[in-house]
């Protein structure tokens, strides 16, 4: 900055350009408009302008029974559909009263770690994609391809999964399933150790991101970040350990915290949620290994009312038959009541605030969705920075378009 | 010890068009080497907005690798490419930014609507959601699924590599061509 | 000791007394509704109070009911005290013909786009924002879609078949191009 060019104020030279930094740019991942007055390189001042996909996801909820509801969560964060899918029934199972087996809750928690696991993998790549290094998302991405392969084992889709059902899941883990879970877990923890030497001592890439966009504890708590951004700027908040669901709390795992809260920090908290996750899905499949007989069968709650029956009972046995009509219809009624139900998505607390009134449909549903609400700070974080560094902030922030605009 | 040898023997080479071949040249009709040359280095355009992104950026890493279509590079500026990929769900305040992004496009220009939501809105049939991206632009490949798989995804690319093919040189200039701009809109 | 929600409730009724009216916990997350000229009074003091500590806006949205003459829209407001792992809900209920309720963006940074958002689906005009403009459709939007009496579908559309997507009342059907 020493060979800036000091202009005097009221200079005709010394005026701000307005630079569109559109919704089409290949940096920005997702449709973000930012209109930046800037002094040269330096940014003075931002205005963001979201909605550039909005799909009226809760519009749309108001008029769908509850199981067609979670095609549409699918959509919301897609690069972790299974969190939100999981989040959505979970949400379910509050209000419908519904408690699961412990297997159930070991399984989801082996999904869910598995989505975040491979939505930090992009956001981590992708920071690197943009500081210039492309080859860390070509590695990387092969491991996505491996997590993919274990959603289809179960659930039969890569991206959308619409995983699982109220009360657990479609079928159960077969023996591929658990063996390609196995090779993930012998490949990948080599992979993240060659990206992280690649990327977290190295002299360029720490300059790039360290300073940038940082944000103090006080001013991101009053934003309503959450998630990894939150914690990078020094708070240990994590909805599984403070709202514990699906039996996190039987589990050992830390929460990485950060100190400045700039994208360095952000890099590093991400990396080391997912060592944490590896953890997770270690002990989750220990614990899976260590039901026998019976109880290994188990994979979803005993509710027939919401619980699609089996398929031969439903040819064979009248209420059954029944139950597999009114799910499939729509025509459960909901009790009356109003939960509101978190979960820890990969970019923060991803909440469902349901209104039932006893009708087939939500009378709301509104998702609480994180990047919405910490996208607004992004202005502040930006500001008296420069252009590239507002491309790494935007990307390090980990901004799913399709979560921001529902 | 050195790794032995191993050719892939499995590799499709790109035929060499018909023509009259003699000692040192090839003459051949123009329109097949311009569409040769067309159909093996399309680079597109990723109008990447929802999901199918995602997916596309799948299809671009190293396990379906768009690149051995000859799409190495994909662009962000309309200027430098040939197909503009339309991957994700395209609100209607997303419409104007599109149509001026395939304004832009230089001729010879294709669009790839991948996935249901370009191609016809999805599963999102509601008040703000653009019901198909054919409402705005001419679009000369539909991608179904929700996300289609990469596999989809190179199909239509192939898909497009063979419309590139049959072309010739001629449409952009025909009538015909310019009526369906016409009808659009886009002069 | 421990905060509970019986603790805060009494801290709040010491506070406002009858104004606070509707108590209740469902799923175990203490549920109250406040008048809405007193709904900055109250976000100030949970957020003030030592005792009480609510510093962090987890959720702004409204509800619209249209049967309740007179208070049709409700704004409900998360709030979470991260420290003693306490969530709160208060809903602040506003008639549809003048639906004004103070923006809490003065206290709470992240209620910015949030009361947009509110803004934009309901209708609910929150006085003291800084930029009440729409946010996520577009600005020509004439009306406020979430609310009960507009359907999802865009009215505008003339290439669907009704008669196919059982409408009985199938309009004319005319195939675009």
């Amino acid at each position: 900055m020493s060979n800036h060019i000091i202009l005097p104020d009221g200079s005709l030279e010394k005026q701000t350009t307005t630079l569109n930094l559109g919704p089409t740019h290949p940096a920005t991942h997702g449709v973000f408009q930012n209109i930046l007055e800037m002094d040269g390189e330096k940014i003075l001042n931002a205005t963001s302008t979201v909605g550039y996909i909005h799909r009226a996801f809760e519009k749309i909820a108001e008029r769908r029974p509850l199981y067609q509801i979670t095609p549409l969560t699918d959509r919301l964060n897609y690069c972790s559909s299974p969190i939100n899918n999981m989040g959505w029934h979970i949400a379910c199972e509050k209000i419908l009263k519904i408690s699961l087996p412990k297997r159930v809750d070991y399984l989801r928690i082996i999904i869910m770690e598995l989505a975040r696991i491979s939505d930090h993998l992009i956001c981590n790549s992708i920071v690197g994609v943009d500081s210039g290094a492309y080859s860390g998302f070509l590695y990387l991405m092969q491991y996505r391809e491996l997590i993919y392969e274990i959603y289809e084992e179960v659930c039969g889709a890569r991206l959308t999964t619409n995983i699982g059902r109220i009360g657990g899941f479609e079928r159960n883990f077969t023996d591929t399933a658990f063996r390609k879970l196995e090779k993930f877990l012998d490949e990948y923890p080599k992979q993240l150790k060659e990206f992280e030497n690649l990327f977290s001592r190295n002299r360029i890439f720490m300059e790039r991101t360290m300073g940038c966009g940082a944000i103090s504890a006080e001013r991101a708590l009053n934003y309503g970040f959450t998630g990894p951004n939150l914690r990078a700027a020094g708070v240990d908040y994590d909805v599984r350990v403070h709202t514990p669901y699906s039996s996190y709390q039987d589990f050992d795992f830390t929460i990485p915290v950060g100190t400045t809260g700039d994208c360095y920090d952000r890099f590093l908290v991400r990396n080391a949620e997912m060592w944490q996750s590896l953890s997770l899905i270690k002990q989750a499949y220990q614990k899976v290994q260590e039901f026998k007989g019976a109880e290994a069968e188990v994979f979803h709650a005993d509710s027939p009312a919401y619980y699609l029956p089996p398929k031969q009972d439903v040819y064979t046995k009248m209420e059954e038959m029944i139950y597999h009509f009114k799910i499939v219809m729509g025509e459960i009624d909901m009790p009356v009541g109003e939960v509101y139900s978190p979960v820890e998505g990969a970019n923060g607390e991803l909440g469902f605030y349901l209104v039932c009134d006893g009708g087939r449909t939500p009378y709301r549903l509104h998702f609480r969705r994180p990047c919405f609400i910490y996208y607004q700070a992004f202005p502040e974080l930006i500001r008296n920075g420069m252009l590239s560094d507002a491309i790494i902030t935007m990307s390090s922030l980990n901004l799913i378009a399709g979560e921001l605009d529902a | 010890m050195p790794r032995p040898v191993q050719y892939n023997n499995k590799v499709k080479f790109e035929g060499i068009p018909e023509g009259y071949m003699g000692e040192g040249f090839m003459a051949t009709n123009l329109e097949k080497m311009v569409s040769m040359a067309r159909k093996n280095s399309l680079w597109p355009l990723p109008f990447a907005t929802s999901c199918c992104g995602i997916e596309f950026m799948a299809t671009m890493a190293s396990h379906y690798d768009i690149a051995r279509f000859g799409s190495e590079r994909v662009g962000f500026s309309p200027r430098q490419c040939d197909l503009l990929m339309v991957m994700g769900t395209i609100a209607k305040k997303m419409g104007p930014v599109l149509k001026q992004v395939y304004t832009q496009m230089a001729e010879p220009r294709w669009v790839m609507a991948v996935g249901a939501c370009a191609s016809s809105g999805g599963i999102f049939d509601s008040y703000s959601v653009l019901q198909g991206i054919d409402q705005i632009i001419p679009v000369d490949v539909y991608v179904p699924g929700c996300a289609p798989r990469p596999e989809a995804i190179l199909d239509g690319l192939m898909k497009v590599q063979e419309l590139v093919n049959k072309e010739g040189l001629r449409r952009r200039h025909s009538q015909q061509y310019k009526e369906l701009l016409n009808s659009y809109g886009i002069n | 000791m421990a905060l509970t929600n019986d603790l805060v409730k009494q801290a709040l009724i010491e506070k406002f007394g009858d104004a606070l009216t509707d108590w209740g916990e469902p799923y175990d997350m203490l549920t109250f509704t406040a008048p809405k000229e007193l709904n900055l009074k109250v976000l100030q003091f949970l957020y003030d109070e030592e005792t009480l500590k609510f510093r962090f806006l987890t959720d702004l949205q409204a509800v619209h009911f249209p049967d309740n003459q007179g208070a049709e829209l409700a704004v409900v407001y998360h709030l979470h005290n991260l420290q003693d792992n306490i969530r709160l809900r208060f809903k602040v209920f506003t008639s549809i013909d003048n639906p004004e309720v103070f923006s809490a963006t003065a206290l709470y940074q992240s209620a910015n786009w949030m009361e947009r958002e509110t803004y934009d689906f309901f209708g609910v005009q929150f006085v003291g924002h800084p930029n009440l403009i729409r946010i996520l459709n577009v600005e020509e939007m004439d009306y406020f879609p979430l609310r009960k009496e507009y359907p999802v579908e865009d009215q505008t559309r003339v290439d669907k078949d009704d008669e196919m997507f059982g409408r009985l009342h199938a309009k004319n059907v005319k195939n675009h191009e």
